[in-house]
This record gives C-alpha cells, structure tokens and sequence, in this order.
C-alpha cells in the first residue's frame, strides 16, 4: 500500500527507499547505514514529528505521525525513529522543550513504575527499553508517593544501562534510575497515566507491525512467483495460494486494526473506554498477526527465508519482538477483558459499536 | 505493490448513531412485546410476518434504494447500523433479509421498468420473501456446474432441473435463479448461465425441506418440471449471469451477519463470567473482544467502499473468510472459557442452551455464501498468484 496520504509519509517513504534498503542493511555487518539515515531524517524532521515547532519539533498532526510509523514498518527500519517521536510526544505533554538527537521513553512496560521522590530525584527500574543505549535522553513518567503523574526529560548518561538484545536484534536494554536529579520535570496534564503512555506505545507498534506483515506479504508473494518446484511456480499449487490467502487475512486485520486505532487516538478529546478499545484491541490483533502471518511468510519462503543472509527476517522477528514494547498481547487482553465484564454483558456490544 | 489491501478506517457518521438508537428502542418494544425473545436464537419460528411489516414501515428496507421504487436513498452505512443490531438482537429476519440484501439490488440493475416498479415498493414494506437459486445437486460451490436448463419456448422458457440448499425456498415469494440457457464454450466455462427471477408457489414447482443438525428447516431442495418462466422475467444477459452473479457476492460476504452469527454466545460468557473475572476468562474475552472489534472495523470498511461505489471483491473476501472462520471457533472458544464458570452463575443454562445451538450451527459457517475454500482463491487470485 502506498501511503500517499500526506507529504510528511512521502518524506519519511523516500529516506526509507533511497537510505533504508533491506538488503543493503543486512549485508553491513558495521553499521554503517545507520549515521546516514539517522542524519536524513533529522533533517526532515521527523524524529520530533510530534513536537510543535516553538518547542523545537515539526508540528505534524498525529494523523502524520502515524503514518510515518505505518511507513517505517513497512521497511522494518531499526532506528529509534518511533521511540524518539514518543518521547517528544511525552515531553510536548509536560510542555517541555524536546532536545537533539535519539531518544526513547521509560518505562516501556507497564509493568514498571518509576516513582519521583520527594527531593525531585527519580529512581526505578524499566525493563526492555527499546534504543535505550543508543538514546542520548530519556523522556520518563514517574508517579510520587501521592500518585501524581510527572514527566522528565532525563539524561541518559545519569542512567545505569544495561545492554539487551530483542528477538529482532534491536538494542532492547534494562535502565536504572537510582535518585537521578532530571534536567526537567513537570506535572503530566489531568488524566494523563502510565496506561495512556502504554497504549500509545502500542498504538505506534500496532501500525509498525501491520506495515511489517504488508511487507512480508509483498515479499512473500513475489517470491511464490519466481521459486519454481516440482516444475511449477510454487504460487501455482493451491496449498500454497491458500496460505497466501490468509497472510492476506492476516495483514489486513492487522492494518484495519492498527489504522482504526490511530485514527480513534488522533481524533479523540477524550481518553475514554471506546478509545482504550480501539487501541488495546490493535495491539492484541496485531500481536495474533504476526505470529500467524510470519510464520505462514517463512513457510513460504521454505528454508531459504531462515537463513540470515535473506531480508525474510529482518521484518518477521522485528514484527515479532514489537509484540512485546508497551504490554504484550496477553497483558492487554486481559486488561480489555477485565473492562468488559466490569461493564456488565449488556454493555458489550455498546463497547464494540461504538464508532 | 502487489497486494494493495486497504481497510480506511471508516467511521459511521453522526446520523448513524441516530438511527441506532431507534432501532435499539424499536427492538428493546418487540422483545417485551414478546415478537421475539433474544436468548432464544434456536427457535423454529424466524419467519415472523408481522415483524417484516413492521420492519418495512420503519423504512428499514430498501433503505439504499431510490425513493421511485420505494427505497429510501440512504447510505450503506446507515444499513449496515440496521442489519448488526437486528443480527445482535437476533431478530427474525429471516423473511426480508435476502431481498433486502440481495435481490432487491439485483432487480434495481437487471429487472424491466415494470417489474421493478411492482416488486422492489413490496419488498420496501416487507411484505415478499426472497430465496437465492444457485447451488444444485453435485454442484455446491461450482456455479459453473450447474445444470438445470432454461429451455426457450413461446413467450418465456420452459424450466427443468433441481435447486438444492436453498434457504427460504419454503417461504419465498421469488427466487432469483441462475439457470443452463446453452452449453458452456471450451473457451469459457463460465458462459451458458442466465439469471431469472422465478415466482414461487405455482404449478411446477416443488418444495422439499431438508432438516438440519441444529433441528430447523431453513434449507430446501427445489424442483422444477417443465416450469414456465415468461420473457421479462430474464435478468440481465442471457448466457452472461456468472460477472452479474460475482458482483452480488461483493453484498453478501462482507457484512456483520457473516462474523456475528454465533456472537450471542460471547454476550452469555460475559454475563456467566460477572464482573470480577480471574485471569483466564479476562484474557479469553478481552482477546474474543479484539478479534470482533478488529473484523467489525474491516466490514465497515467495506460497507464504506460499497458506498463509493466500489466493488470490494478481494476485501469482501477477506471479512467472509476471517469472519467466519472467527464466528465458527467462537462457540468452542466460549465453551473452553465457560468450563470454570460456577454451575450457580444465574444464566448458566442459557449459556449451556446456547453454546448447544451454535456448535451445532458452526459447521454451516464456512460454507454458506462461498466457502472458505473459495474464498481463498477469490483472494489469492487477488494477489495476482493465479
């Protein structure tokens, strides 16, 4: 699909195409695609895409933004683009002014809290923050003894890391906070939480994942047309026209799923339990996809995709760790699950058909 | 690329939250009315004439058709509002629901002026009942197998041949048929078929309902001898049905009916389960929940494609294929969920009733309006692999 519908997704499409290549990326082995693309998309202005321009950002809509995401999905690009957009996303929350270059936000779980201590300091730990090592500041939200919601900007040098990997070979690392003093820190606005912070983390991994499966499908169909077997092209076999079909399935739920989603949080005042629907659903729709989906591509693509030297990987695994970034799927569905009891059966279906 | 998918998320427009409302309150009267009862989803008696009139005089049929014809010029989004609560509410809509779907569109592109203007006012009020003749005996899902021929006479044609899984036939006031008006071409298999709008009830004819596993009699086989259809009564091209009778499918495979057959059974879990579920049932839920809310969102984005006058093949596709394969393993999945469920919890036998209809249901799932198989290959042809 291309994704056409705004200038800053054509920006973001054409550094993807001209500086993102997969095959060219997975045959450096030293990196070195990473500073030149880095460089171009700062210079387009996308990593702060979700910062008004008096703060230092671009002031795109979150409408773009989105489709920015959608967009780096599709190439499956490992740069903290998403992770630095959230974070001056957070940041622009608190009113505070979004610095240069990469960052990330703390914490990626929702599982782990940051508490603000009474002198102003903060400490805790947050598990698999994705790009922490390479973030030069983190965007954090800490709760105080009360319960009140603030937001840091935090410099990462502060910070113990601890290096991790994910399952897609992405920096996924384990950052401390022992009474670090942030370099800012204000009051989060009224109603503003750790779940909202989540889900809008699974919204940006939600629209990753479909653009990844939409990947996955181009590719794996190209391919069923040039492998020839038993002296047919495999796309002629009906098995595997079948399996093709639902990675079609696959990906579209993925992408219905993830753009209703965004579309809901883009376009909503209030942070209510028909939005929260949208967005928790996404994640755990799109979860379900790519397990399905990547491993019908892989079939497809029989022994050769499981090698590290094809692309195949560089989308199925990233599609697959991003399951886990802001709540897994089991974390969300038994969240959405728990709303909709407490809401009562006759309420169900008002939930469902809300918009 | 070459699978360019789109599922634009479509939201239903302000007015469409109106209409809604009248059509809760409207069914909320007929249930105390006691038309209908919404936990009884296995009752005999779906065709509830009273209610088709009612339904029609809401100006709840035909809603997207012309007003000469008695349509309402609405959009499809404000159908698609109607048919989920009615499908949700399990209404009985069993005697309006194809023409209203189906037929009635069509009539509006093949029928003759005359014909038109008498039958699509009817079906507007509820008044006539539709049946769809396309499977036949050792045929099923293959259209071009179809042998039942339409053989020209003086004025009309003569028909002979049988019709089989027919829904409705025993109650249908029409069929809208495909029948054999020449031999298919080695060049093309799909030419030889004609559609015809056949008038039930008449000499010729015979009705023979075929029982099924949940216990109803929906379905029919049709048997025609030397039954006359006049000339007028021919829709569309003669030996070119198989592209008119494509275009119909984009209609039936993409709408709420094809992933909230079975859904009946979520709203008792959920009711079962109470407001503090541990932790296996809120997962099991709040993932039945994504899986709806996600189909739910792609049919409406279909409907919203219907109505920009595109014909969504693939993408209709799709909703059936997911929708049904979902709306089938529902039943067993709540089933699965309910196993812990204490026997106290007050609608435990309801829930049991129901589960008991819908795993009988399920099996017809994937194969009614296209089979999954089908399907798949309508898609794959999609992606350009055939």
């Amino acid at each position: 699909m291309a994704e056409s519908d705004n200038i800053v997704a054509e920006t973001a499409e054409k550094i993807f195409a001209d500086l993102a290549d997969a095959q060219t990326i997975n045959r450096d082995t030293k990196g070195e695609w990473k500073a030149p693309l880095w460089q171009a998309l700062t210079e387009a202005g996308l990593p702060l895409s979700w910062v008004s321009e008096d703060c230092g950002g671009s002031g795109a809509s979150l409408a773009e933004g989105f489709s920015v995401l959608s967009a780096a999905g599709r190439f499956a690009i490992a740069v903290p683009l998403a992770e630095t957009m959230l974070a001056g996303w957070l940041l622009s929350q608190g009113k505070i002014a979004s610095p240069d270059g990469e960052m990330t936000v703390v914490p990626a779980s929702p599982k782990d809290k940051i508490t603000l201590n009474a002198d102003g300091s903060l400490s805790g730990k947050a598990r698999s923050v994705p790009f922490a090592k390479a973030a030069k500041h983190f965007a954090v939200l800490a709760s105080d003894a009360k319960g009140s919601v603030s937001i840091a900007l935090v410099d990462a040098a502060k910070c113990r890391i601890e290096a991790g990997l994910g399952l897609g070979g992405d920096d996924s690392d384990t950052v401390t906070l022992d009474k670090v003093q942030p370099a800012e820190l204000k009051p989060a606005p009224k109603g503003f939480d750790q779940t909202r912070l989540m889900l809008m983390g699974g919204v940006a991994r939600s629209l990753q994942i479909a653009g990844a499966l939409e990947s996955l499908l181009e590719i794996s169909v190209r391919y069923s047309n040039e492998r020839v077997a038993f002296e047919k092209k495999i796309s002629k076999f009906q098995a595997v026209q079948h399996n093709l079909a639902r990675l079609a399935g696959e990906s579209a739920a993925a992408l219905a799923a993830a753009t209703s989603a965004a579309d809901a949080v883009a376009n909503t005042k209030e942070f209510n339990d028909e939005v929260f629907l949208e967005a928790a659903a996404a994640k755990i729709r799109c979860a379900e996809a790519a397990e399905k989906g990547g491993g019908i591509a892989h079939q497809v693509h029989g022994a050769i995709g499981f090698t590290s030297e094809h692309i195949l990987h560089r989308y199925s695994l990233r599609a697959l760790a991003w399951r886990d970034d802001f709540g897994s799927e089991s974390y969300w569905a038994v969240e959405l699950g728990k709303l909709v009891c407490d809401r009562g059966a006759d309420e169900l279906w008002p939930l469902v058909a809300s918009r | 690329m070459t699978a360019a998918l789109r599922f634009d998320p479509i939201r239903l427009p302000e007015k469409c939250e109106q209409l809604r409302k009248e059509v809760r309150a409207f069914l909320a009267e007929e249930i105390a009315a006691g038309t209908f009862d919404p936990h009884k989803p296995n009752r005999e008696d779906t065709d509830v004439p009273e209610f088709s009139r009612k339904v029609g005089a809401k100006g709840w049929l035909g809603m997207t058709w012309p007003k000469q014809y008695g349509g309402h010029e609405r959009s499809f989004l404000e159908r698609y509002v109607v048919t989920e609560e009615m499908r949700v509410a399990n209404a009985p809509t069993r005697r309006f629901f194809v023409a209203d779907r189906q037929s009635g569109p069509v009539l509006l592109k093949y029928a003759p002026e005359h014909i038109k203007m008498d039958i699509l006012p009817r079906i507007c009020r509820g008044e006539v009942c539709f049946a769809i003749g396309m499977s036949e005996p050792n045929s099923g899902s293959d259209l071009f197998a179809a042998k039942t021929r339409a053989t020209k006479t003086d004025g009309g044609y003569l028909i002979n041949g049988t019709k089989i899984w027919t829904s409705s036939a025993h109650i249908a006031d029409y069929m809208i048929a495909i029948f054999r008006t020449s031999p298919s071409t080695k060049e093309n298999r799909r030419h030889g078929l004609t559609q015809f709008l056949v008038k039930m009830k008449q000499p010729g004819i015979q009705v023979n309902p075929i029982s099924q596993i949940t216990g109803q009699k929906e379905f029919n086989e049709v048997v025609f001898t030397d039954f006359f259809v006049p000339d007028d009564h021919v829709l569309g091209e003669i030996d070119g049905a198989w592209k008119q009778a494509t275009s119909e499918l984009a209609y039936e495979r993409s709408g709420p009916e094809r992933f909230l057959e079975t859904y009946y059974v979520l709203t008792e879990l959920v009711r079962a389960v109470g407001n503090n579920p541990d932790t296996r049932s809120a997962e099991g839920i709040g993932r039945l929940v994504a899986q709806v809310h996600t189909m739910r969102r792609m049919s409406v984005s279909v409907a919203g494609m219907l109505q920009a006058g595109k014909e969504p093949v693939v993408e209709a596709s799709i909703v059936k294929d997911i929708g049904t394969v979902w709306e089938q393993q529902l039943p067993h999945r709540v089933r699965d969920l309910a196993a812990f469920v204490e026997e106290t919890a007050t609608n435990r036998e309801t829930l049991e009733k129901q589960l008991d209809f819908a795993i009988k249901t399920a099996p017809k799932l994937t194969i009614q309006g296209g089979t999954t198989e089908v399907l798949r290959g309508i898609i794959a042809r999609g992606l350009g692999l055939r």
